[in-house]
């Protein structure tokens, strides 16, 4: 039998897992198309391919979640068919997804327990939990209370969870999307030591850069077909997006000479007692955003980000008008309705459920926001052209990959969601653009393109905000930044002074050297 | 071995269609065993109940008649639900529609008023029933009090306050004690179609109703923002749009709506106000709400369906007697498996061969 990596130096005879010829259909559309790939025992396999691939449905399939349309999964030289995700995970097949399924007011061990098949007792099972938590070097505290935590920690839940059915082979889908780079790198520990136990892990990611320094081997899917399994450590990250794409991936281009003018969001002295009891209370914020500039706001999710968000987006209303200025009008007080009707609009950071609703056609969530300003609505009545025309607009413009014309929102692939969240709003030429997390889980491609509309929409003379936990990200098109920590925000600094540790520093919570500051504020 | 419930990708909309069928299926399979139990032949029941009303043109005539309050009880219901909002009073609306709009009636008895009269106790029917209906929709937004239990509540309030009307003030001093009010006057009373028949004109504009709902459902903002609102509260907010206001909206709705009903049955096929103008119409609609899958066409035809059950029951009271509470049974069991028929619509049955199984979201 030919090796099928390209080092061609495992021990085992068969691998642990192989796919042969695996599909998954739904309706005409053909998600996973024959894939066949090969896990082996002590190797960190990364899945790799553009939004819409077809990597979570592969991944799915593996897990015994979706049912394939065709092919076979052998696990260990034996066809097995899963009926569920139970039997995947008593065979030894764990999985940690990215979108956490944690209960805010139960406490870690009570989390833990509600996710485990087994039939031991609590208390065995808190000791065992606190076992494997030390050996791993994943500390949790069983009693803590889930909201307390942070996302790095809520995920070293569901690792810890996965670990416990001491599961051979454990897939992990975008874990480093949500986390800050300390954290990751801290994760990274944690697999490579997973490996050298003889464990297997496939790992999706769209960071290149880390799946260069962590994997072994890379399969590489392009419109829900294999094209490619390779060494990525042979490879640049360039190489690596060229095979995902197909082509040459584009450049993001700041505008040279891009010009600010007017302040067109100001937010004055804003603070904000929390709406729910896990919340974070927002002090004293202020910043002025003028057009043609992006500012960037970094930090560790949970600071506040998202009580900013709603106080910004009129989804939480300020006592006071003038703590937020748009477009040189007191607009505190105003619904997200009438903000949007002065040139503001807002992405937020998560997809389903706040961004869109997912039950409901993409034109009806393009309507979602549209309908106050955009000419979709005329005495009252809809004009369902125009929704689709929105709809087709930002599929055309941001490449939004989809099964049909019109297809419900919790259908698309996370990453098309996010372009078609995006589109949406920038299509619509607005002033002030408020964006939580933009690319977040989006492919490198996706992400130049989005980074490039922000840019381009900044040059256009529109004010933009960016809150974003990924500091290259922010580096990238930010012309200042500004760290939140505990509901308060820094004075910015400006791009080419704030250097990683800088930005380390504030998001750890230690303010700077008081120069530095008065340095920064004056820039 | 198990049988677990599994999340579908995307809602099945053949499902969707084909489930209040199923729940008709199996609420007769379970009618078939009632029947069996009570001692009555099931295949005859079954005759009397469905097949006997639709043999002559009096009993389609009266199941229009019936339905044509249940349309438009049931619109109004969608409304609410749609927007997560529980009105469970329509019953109590329709009554203090009926009231308020035989005060007309009653006031205008045996003067020479012309033909303001009618149209008059419409509007003003249905405007007692969204004041009525605002009600527990006020409660709910402005104190939290639980809109199921207040709008039930008022039910009881209605029907005690007609009773107190026909027994006391309104009486007809000539009608031999009886709790009635007077017969209607000709200009007080919803015209018939056909003369000498039963259908009348409020058949007309519970048709005119489904038309409006269909429209504003499909077609406006504002049946977009109640959509919105009942299926992603979240989003709904981020797109601007106002549960509150949207709760007390479709209450005010569907409370005209109710009351429109009841000033259109007592001043048509009734002719006057009296206890018992109503054998649980309001109730009957939830149930014709959900059949129809809070879509205005389904609803139109889930009340034709339960319009023949009250038919098919009087029918089968009268040939086998059987009690006419059957029917309210029949009505129950009808909304128990449309409601569980729904849950295969986001979801789909699944043998596992294994202990247990905890689903989770994916990435
Ligand atoms: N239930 C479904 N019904 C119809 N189409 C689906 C369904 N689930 C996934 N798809 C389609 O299958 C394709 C692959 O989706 P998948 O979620 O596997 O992508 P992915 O590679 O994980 O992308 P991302 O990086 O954005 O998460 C997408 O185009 C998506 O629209
Ligand atoms: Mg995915």
């Amino acid at each position: 039998m030919l090796d099928p990596t390209p080092d061609g130096q495992h021990s085992d005879k068969s691998p642990l897992l192989r796919t042969i010829g695996l599909s998954k259909r739904y309706g005409d559309f053909l998600a996973n198309d024959c894939i066949d790939i090969d896990i082996w025992p002590r190797e960190i396999h990364a899945l790799l391919g553009e939004n819409g691939a077809g990597k979570s449905t592969l991944v799915k399939a593996i897990y015994g979640l979706i049912q394939p349309s065709a092919g076979e999964i052998h696990w260990q030289g034996e066809r097995i068919v899963l009926s569920g995700p139970s039997e995947a995970r008593r065979r030894g097949i764990g999985m940690v997804f990215q979108h956490f399924s944690l209960f805010d007011n139960l406490t870690v061990a009570e989390n833990v327990a509600l996710g485990l098949d087994g039939k031991e007792s609590f208390k065995d099972m808190s000791a065992r939990l606190e076992q494997v938590s030390k050996t791993y070097g994943l500390p949790l505290d069983p009693r803590r209370e889930v909201w307390q935590l942070s996302v790095g920690e809520r995920q070293r839940i569901e690792i810890v969870r996965a670990l416990m059915q001491d599961p051979k082979f454990l897939i992990l889908d975008e874990p480093t999307a949500v986390l800050t780079p300390q954290e990751a790198d801290q994760l990274f520990i944690v697999l490579e030591r997973l490996k050298a136990e003889g464990r297997a892990i496939l790992y999706i990611s769209h960071k290149l850069e880390e799946v260069k320094r962590l994997c072994d081997t890379a399969t590489i899917l392009r419109g829900g077909k294999k094209v490619e399994t390779c060494n990525p450590r042979r490879e640049t990250a360039g190489s690596l997006a060229r095979m995902m794409v197909g082509g040459e991936v584009k450049e993001v281009k700041a505008v040279s000479g891009r010009k600010t003018t007017v302040p067109r969001l100001v937010v004055n002295d804003l603070s904000l007692a929390p709406a729910e009891a896990h919340g974070v209370r927002l002090e004293h914020i202020s910043f002025e955003l003028k057009g043609g500039e992006i500012l960037g706001i970094a930090g560790v999710a949970g600071n506040g980000q998202d009580e900013l968000f709603a106080a910004l987006s009129g989804e939480r209303l300020a006592k006071d008008p003038g703590t937020v200025v748009i477009e040189g009008i007191a607009a505190g007080h105003l619904s997200i309705t009438q903000r949007r009707k002065l040139g503001a609009a807002f992405v937020p950071e998560e997809r389903l459920g706040h961004g869109t609703a997912p039950r409901m056609r993409l034109s009806e969530n393009a309507l979602l926001t549209g309908h106050a300003a955009s000419g979709m609505v005329h005495r009252g009545f809809i004009d369902t052209a125009a929704t689709l025309r929105t709809v087709d607009r930002a599929t055309e413009t941001f490449d939004v990959r989809k099964a049909k014309r019109d297809p419900e929102a919790a259908s698309l692939s996370g990453g098309n969601l996010q372009k078609f969240i995006v589109g949406r709003e920038i299509l619509r030429n607005p002033a002030v653009l408020v964006v939580s997390q933009p690319t977040w889980g989006v492919d490198a491609g996706a992400a130049a393109v989005i980074r490039q509309a922000l840019l381009d929409l900044a040059a256009a003379g529109a004010a933009v905000l960016v809150t974003s936990q990924d500091l290259d990200e922010l580096a990238e098109i930010a012309d200042r930044i500004a760290v939140m920590f505990h509901g308060k925000l820094s004075a910015p600094l400006s791009a080419s002074e704030a250097s990683r540790e800088k930005l380390g520093l504030l998001m750890g919570g230690s303010s700077l050297e008081p120069k530095e500051v008065a340095h920064a504020a004056g820039a | 071995m198990q049988l677990v419930l599994e999340k579908r990708a995307e809602r099945s909309n053949t499902i969707a269609l084909v489930s209040p069928l199923i729940a008709i299926g199996l609420t007769i399979v379970t009618m078939v065993v009632l029947f069996a139990i009570l001692g009555k032949n099931p295949l005859l029941a079954l005759h009397a109940y469905f097949i006997a009303p639709l043999t002559d043109g009096y009993s389609l005539q009266e199941i229009a008649v019936k339905a044509t309050p249940l349309v438009m009880i049931a619109i109004g219901l969608s409304l609410c639900y749609l927007a997560n909002a529980w009105n469970i009073g329509a019953e109590g609306q329709f009554l203090i529609g009926a009231v308020a709009g035989s005060w007309i009636a009653v006031k205008t008895q045996g003067t020479d008023a012309g033909a303001w009269v009618l149209p008059a106790m419409l509007v003003l029917a249905a405007a007692a029933g969204a004041l009525y209906a605002l009600i527990p929709a006020i409660c709910k937004v402005r104190f939290g009090a639980s809109e199921i239990l207040t709008s039930l509540m008022l039910v009881y309030v209605a029907d005690l306050f007609l009773d107190y009307l026909v027994r006391g003030p309104w009486r007809d001093p000539h009608g031999f004690n009886f709790p009635t009010t007077a017969e209607f006057d000709p200009v007080a009373t919803v015209p018939l179609l056909i003369e000498g028949g039963r259908l009348h004109l409020g058949s007309i504009i519970a048709l005119l109703v489904v038309a409006a709902a269909a429209i504003l459902l499909g077609r406006t903002i504002k049946g977009f923002e109640i959509r919105v609102v009942g299926a992603a509260p979240r989003a709904a907010r981020f797109g601007g749009f106002n549960a509150n206001q949207l709760i007390v909206l479709t209450f005010a709705i569907s409370g005209a709506l109710a009351g429109l009903a009841g000033i259109i049955e007592v001043s048509g096929p009734v002719g006057h106000l009296q206890p018992g103008i109503s054998p649980g119409y309001g109730f009957t609609a939830i149930i014709v709400a959900f059949l129809g899958r809070l879509n205005p066409l389904g609803i139109l035809i889930a009340s034709l369906f339960l319009a023949l059950t009250f038919i098919g029951g009087e029918q089968a009271q009268i040939a086998m007697k059987i009690p006419l509470d059957v029917t309210k049974v029949f009505q129950g069991i009808l909304l128990f498996y449309v409601l569980a028929c729904d849950s295969l619509i986001l979801y789909r049955f699944k043998l596992v061969f294994s202990n247990r199984q905890v689903s989770r979201g994916a990435g």
